[in-house]
């Protein structure tokens, strides 16, 4: 914000669809994504047919909880479904099994933002506009219809939509450690509405400016990216300080982002706004749940990306940088974990000639090649670690060679690009490319030798104090041995010749 | 007639071959023929050839592990859906709706043999206690065709007082099995809310809603209970208390029994001749040696507020689905009642008027569980009158909703507490229109009811008596 007469109020609301097998209240299959056709994942529960009565997904209900232990929140002793009442096309039983005042879990904590509530409910099915035959039709598509959705409602804590993306990037990143949704936005199974408004300071009859509480707010529907996200809370900002300054107050509404103009437009003003009636779902008992459950479940939780960080500094000595990187994607932070403990066990059970390596010494090496080398190709090809043919015991392997002195780090580089692409294992890239080092010293000092006198230039310069030569004269043996050297033993024969040049 | 017989009779002689299914399905058709057009009890019926051929396959491949209700023939209130078979509700909503799935219990029945002959008319979505509120005209009581055969039941009831079936499959939400079951002579059971699946059982009050079988005898509402009692994955609410052997026990003595009469059941309103009848039966049970105890229900007067908030309100959002748009007709096809009872429901949800009605009903609700558990903690069983009169004159009540509303006031305060009540017959008044009582008892305990009806039907020929139309 520009001007500090004001400050954002920015609270939101999440909804996320689980990733459970099957939808929230019937058997049908959990996939209205992938779904080849409209309504093929339907029964008569997930259609609202007359006589149809739902049962909960015990799942889904497990999974919110956790979600609402990883946030902090206090899990509900009992809690119950609701039934949210309105008409709409894309809701067949004219009413959402949702929960209202009894939810799963409330009051919890992430990134400096306080979490209200966190519910479970069921999803409504997809409206199509189309044009069938020259006439202009709306089509419902139920595939979507009972699915599990998770509601996560915050305080109104956040000051600006860098805040907001900030929040909604580290909930999707642990909703995501969870393993409970792909919480993907393009898909629509991660939907954010961001309710924003603008509060002034004023001056009081006492000596200090006052917050004023804003008597009003805008609630953006229909946001599919974090990138909309930012874009709309601004928007709205903007909007209400230009509205404030001619002072007025913006209307109380619903508002939907219209991504091709890049303007937020209004959609329902609050007047319009439904009594859904809530009452308790009389289909579904009451649900209790006791602490060796809640404990039970706590402890399938994962390690979560923060005590992931703060480990990987503490245990490896990674800098906050590599720590961030690695912790970032589960996907990612395990593949780390598993490279570090194959390499360990590589080094333990291998041959007597062992060093005794810190674990931070070798969590960095590690640590350099997944955020450098990996990193890179994966970017390249645009795939995701779980998926490639590189595996974390290939590059324990391969660490472990150039450790034992049997490749150099050049020819490591190009034993990796080969393992990544292959699946091969490294030592049998050794072997098929040649590329183990000459172990036949005579040769090596033969050819140092060579380079040292047919390149004098650089010789003098390095007798001179110019060290930096010394990387030129290495490359040019390295070269010469197609990499089958060690550049630290090739230095230490250019330093002794040197001596006795 | 083949079918005055018990169903415990007709299954013995069908396995022994001394009649066949096929009988039995002739002499249902020929009640119907004779008499549905004065009756008006079904809204569907079954293509009699049809039925026919089910019958032969049942007669031939009945072996000595068949279900006894193997080859008997059944119906069921149109409250249930019937994969393929049209199922109206009784709303000219669903005139046309054929389901694309079965009912548990109709799924049950069909898995024991039992034969379909039809689906009843009843009172649109169960909303009455007359029967006169259906799109496809009232249900004549086959004692008095002037008169009404009770509601929201009445098709199924009257069919079998007529003997068109065997058995049929009611619904009771606040009295629609008892009380048409009184008015026919028949009996009728409304178990304990959970003891049947409710799955494609079209919903009226989905807390009060149960599934029970309406039948001649307590021994015939033994074994049809015995083949749709039971947990049911689709059905949340259903109970995984264990089902037990409900015939084994029967014809046991009740001699000990405590028989509580709660007195406020018998104060002002109540029909003399009802009351006397009553009072006879409660004679009845003394004499075979039960122990009979007065016993207090103070909350009668928050009987009918208390059921017509909290059924209202789940109707109204029950019905929220039948928008006309997938499937059916439009919301103005629902009748007077029906818009009625969702006006109320729907007010009584609303913001600002929640706490005042379907809250304060459901803390009534709970009070009404406490006082049910005292008495019951006294007493072995409850008895009481049903009804509080004889079965009105056709259009008599219904012009008039509020004193409609009254005609459940014996049985309304059941459904919200969820216990079990067993109708049957116990005389006639001096018009010669019959009589019912009821025998309430803890929840799930449907066996000693059975019981103790059965212990008075041995001792009694109410039950027995037929409707004088039969006889000419």
């Amino acid at each position: 914000m520009t001007n500090s007469k004001y400050t954002p109020i920015i609270g939101l609301e999440i909804h996320i669809e689980l990733g459970t097998a099957s939808k929230m209240f019937c058997g049908c299959k959990n996939d209205p994504f992938g779904a080849e056709k409209p309504n093929i994942y339907t029964c008569p529960v997930c259609l609202g047919l007359p006589g149809a009565l739902p049962v909960p997904n015990k799942k889904a209900v497990d999974w919110v909880i956790m979600l609402g232990q990883a946030l902090g929140c206090k899990i509900a002793k009992n809690s119950r479904f609701d039934r949210k009442n309105y008409f709409y096309p894309d809701l067949p039983k004219g009413y959402q099994i949702s929960q209202y005042d009894e939810p799963l879990a409330v009051g919890g904590e992430l990134a400096g933002v306080h979490i209200t509530r966190v519910h479970l409910e069921e999803d409504t099915g997809k409206l199509i506009h189309a044009t069938v035959k020259n006439k202009k039709v709306s089509l419902v598509d139920f595939n979507r219809s009972g699915v599990a959705l998770v509601e996560i409602v915050t305080e109104p804590d956040i000051r600006s939509s860098e805040q907001a993306v900030m929040f909604l990037k580290r909930l999707r990143q642990i909703v995501r450690y969870l393993g409970i949704s792909d919480a993907d936005m393009e898909k629509g199974s991660m939907r954010i509405e961001p309710n924003i408004s603008l509060s002034r300071y004023v001056n009081s009859v006492h000596s200090r400016n006052v917050q004023e509480l804003p008597n009003y707010k805008a609630e953006v529907k229909n946001i599919n990216s974090f990138k909309f996200a930012k874009k709309a809370i601004d928007y709205e900002l903007k909007r209400h300080e230009e509205i404030l300054e001619k002072g007025q107050t913006p209307k109380q509404e619903t508002r939907g982002w219209d991504e091709k103009k890049n303007i937020t437009v209004s959609q329902r003003l609050k007047e319009e706004a439904n009594d859904y009636r809530y009452f308790p779902e009389p289909d579904i008992p009451p649900m209790n749940f006791a602490k060796p459950y809640l404990d039970r479940i706590r402890a399938e939780i994962p390690e979560l990306p923060d005590q992931k960080f703060n480990r990987y500094i503490k245990e490896y000595g990674l800098s906050e940088y590599d720590s961030e990187i690695l912790s970032v994607n589960r996907e990612v932070a395990l593949w780390f974990e598993e490279s570090v403990a194959a390499y360990v066990q590589t080094v333990t059970s291998g041959i007597k000639q062992k060093k005794n390596v810190q674990p931070s010494a070798y969590a960095k090496v590690i640590a350099n090649w997944i955020t450098g080398d990996l990193a890179n190709l994966l970017k390249k090809d645009k795939v995701k670690i779980g998926e490639i043919k590189l595996l974390p015991a290939h590059l324990a392997e391969l660490l472990y060679l150039v450790d034992k002195g049997e490749i150099s780090s050049t020819a490591a580089k190009r034993v990796f690009i080969k393992v990544y692409k292959t699946g091969e294992t490294p030592s049998n890239i050794v072997k098929e490319l040649d590329l183990g080092i000459d172990q036949n010293s005579s040769a090596l000092k033969k050819i140092v030798e060579e380079v040292m006198n047919t390149n004098y230039k650089a010789v003098e310069e390095l007798k001179a104090g110019k060290g930096a030569a010394i990387g030129f004269l290495i490359g040019q043996v390295m070269q010469k041995m197609k990499g089958k050297a060690d550049a630290i033993t090739v230095s230490k024969l250019i330093k002794e010749l040197l001596v006795n040049k | 007639m083949l079918l005055d017989e018990t169903i415990s009779n007709l299954s013995k002689k069908l396995r022994s071959r001394e009649l066949s299914s096929v009988d039995l399905v002739k002499d249902a058709y020929k009640n119907i023929d004779k008499y549905n057009s004065k009756i008006n009890s079904f809204i569907t019926l079954q293509d009699k050839n049809d039925v026919l051929k089910e019958a032969e396959l049942s007669d031939k491949n009945r072996d000595i592990d068949s279900s006894p209700l193997n080859g008997i023939p059944f119906v069921m209130k149109d409250s249930y859906v019937t994969c393929g078979i049209r199922t109206t509700s009784a709303s000219k909503v669903l005139e046309d709706y054929v389901p694309q799935y079965s009912a548990t219990v109709y799924q049950k029945l069909l898995d024991s043999g039992a034969i379909l002959i039809g689906k009843n008319n009843m009172d649109a979505w169960g909303h009455g206690g007359t029967n006169e509120n259906s799109d496809f005209g009232p249900v004549k009581n086959p004692w008095d065709v002037s008169r009404v055969a009770g509601g929201s039941g009445g098709g199924t009831a009257a069919s079998v007082s007529i003997r068109m079936t065997a058995f049929g499959i009611g619904e009771d939400t606040g009295g629609s099995i008892r009380n048409p079951a009184a008015w026919t002579n028949t009996t009728g059971l409304k178990v304990s809310y959970g003891r049947v699946s409710r799955y494609g059982c079209i919903a009226y009050a989905s807390s009060f809603d149960t599934v029970g079988p309406a039948a001649k005898t307590v021994e015939d509402c033994a074994y049809v209970l015995q083949e749709i009692a039971g947990v049911d994955s689709k059905d949340a609410t259903s109970s995984p208390v264990e089902v037990p052997n409900y015939s084994k026990d029967l014809a046991k003595s009740i001699k000990g029994m405590t028989v509580g009469i709660p007195e406020d059941f018998f104060s002002e309103g109540l029909d003399q001749e009802i009351h006397k009848a009553i009072d006879e039966a409660v004679e009845v049970y003394r004499s075979l040696g039960a122990v009979i105890k007065k016993v207090k229900f103070s909350l009668l007067d928050y009987a009918i507020p208390v059921y017509y908030l909290i059924g209202p309100s789940e109707t109204s959002s029950n019905l929220a689905r039948f928008d006309g748009l997938r499937f059916g007709n439009g919301r103005d096809k629902f009748t007077d009642e029906t818009s009625r009872r969702i006006m109320i429901g729907t007010y009584s949800l609303s913001s600002g008027y929640y706490d005042a009605y379907y809250r304060r009903a459901q803390c009534v609700r709970t009070l009404f569980i406490k006082e049910y558990g005292e008495m019951l903690s006294k007493c072995d069983v409850l008895l009481a009158p049903v009804t509080p009169y004889a079965p009105t004159k056709i259009g008599e009540l219904v012009s008039d909703p509020l004193q409609n509303l009254l005609v459940d006031i014996y049985t309304v305060t059941t459904n919200p507490v969820g216990i079990p009540s067993l109708a049957l017959p116990c005389g006639f008044d001096t018009n010669k229109l019959p009589i019912g009582m009821q025998i309430m008892g803890s929840m799930f305990s449907e066996d000693l009811l059975l019981r103790m009806g059965h212990a008075y039907q041995m001792e009694t020929d109410w039950h027995k008596v037929k409707p004088p139309i039969l006889d000419k």
